[in-house]
């Protein structure tokens, strides 16, 4: 196997899956991990997963204000 | 559109009055607008301490209204003043620094947990429904069991979209730390849902009708 089809671990695939998301690996460590990915359904499934909370994470980024502290901040503004 | 107080001042300077008015108007109508946005992020932040958090942003903000070059960026300049607060109020609280040891987070995974566990066995897609049991306060209660050095770079990457170079200029902290501490926060995030939900009974089995 050449240094270009170098296979890595499942435990490295998993660490580096977020920032293969994120396109932030190198474009040899993301050929490492389109590698490992295409063969291995486990680290698959952790990537759709990590895809999942991605999401997750990005729908509940906030929360209605409640209208009395709307109404209290408002007010200092208009204060100030 | 509207132009800067400093671009108003390039071409001919209004009644010192009307400008004053102007200005406090334009930082009214921002702030406004702004408030329940900052409030979101100060809340994920900063959880109970949110209201006092934006607080602290609308009068710093108010304070630099004339450094604010570009009004179309106005929230986002809200959002790093509230974020700059939101450091300071850390560094005064000495509490609020331990580096924890995480040997244990680095190595779990939600993924592998859940497929082990099968804690919702009448369900086909067990890893999305185990999410979709999670409401909102339940999230933010996730959310406030991690520590404040992993919670930051979470919230601030994933639920406000900051890119991690700007975050790393937010919280005063290298790159490189950063990143580490958004793969631990993540590790963090994923351990603190298996434990609350379990905690919680948010996984109470429900046979199938």
């Amino acid at each position: 196997m050449s240094a270009d089809e170098r296979m890595i671990p499942c435990s490295q695939a998993v660490r580096e899956l977020w920032d293969y998301l994120d396109q932030r690996l190198s474009p040899e460590e993301q050929a490492d991990v389109e590698r490992h990915l295409a063969f291995c359904r486990r680290c698959c499934g952790e990537m759709e997963f990590a895809k999942e909370l991605q999401g997750f994470l990005a729908s509940h980024g906030a929360d209605e204000i409640p209208p009395d502290v709307k109404e209290h901040l408002e007010r200092l503004v208009e204060e100030l | 559109m509207r132009t800067s107080r400093k671009a108003r001042h390039d071409r001919s300077p209004p009644a010192e009055d009307e400008t004053e008015a102007d200005t406090k108007q334009a930082f009214e109508r921002l702030a406004k607008e702004s408030i329940p946005r900052l409030f979101g992020l100060a809340r994920r932040l900063a959880g109970d301490g949110a209201e006092d958090l934006v607080q602290e942003c609308l009068m710093r903000s108010y304070r630099s209204f004339d450094s604010l070059e570009d009004p179309q960026a106005g929230l986002a300049w809200m959002q790093r003043i509230l974020v700059n607060a939101y450091r300071d109020q850390l560094r005064k609280d000495s509490r609020a620094v331990p580096e924890v040891p995480v040997e244990e987070v680095d190595e779990f995974s939600l993924y592998r947990t859940l497929a082990e566990e099968d804690p919702l066995p009448y369900s086909d897609s067990l890893h999305v429904d185990f999410l979709h049991s999670f409401g909102r306060e339940d999230v933010h209660a996730v959310l406030m069991r991690l520590p404040e050095i992993y919670r930051a770079p979470l919230v601030l990457r994933y639920m406000q979209g900051f890119s991690t170079k700007e975050i790393a200029r937010l919280l005063g902290a290298p790159l490189g730390t950063v990143l580490a501490r958004l793969h631990r926060g993540r590790k963090h995030f994923e351990k603190e849902l298996w434990g609350y939900a379990n905690e919680a009974d948010l996984l109470q089995v429900r046979a199938p009708r």
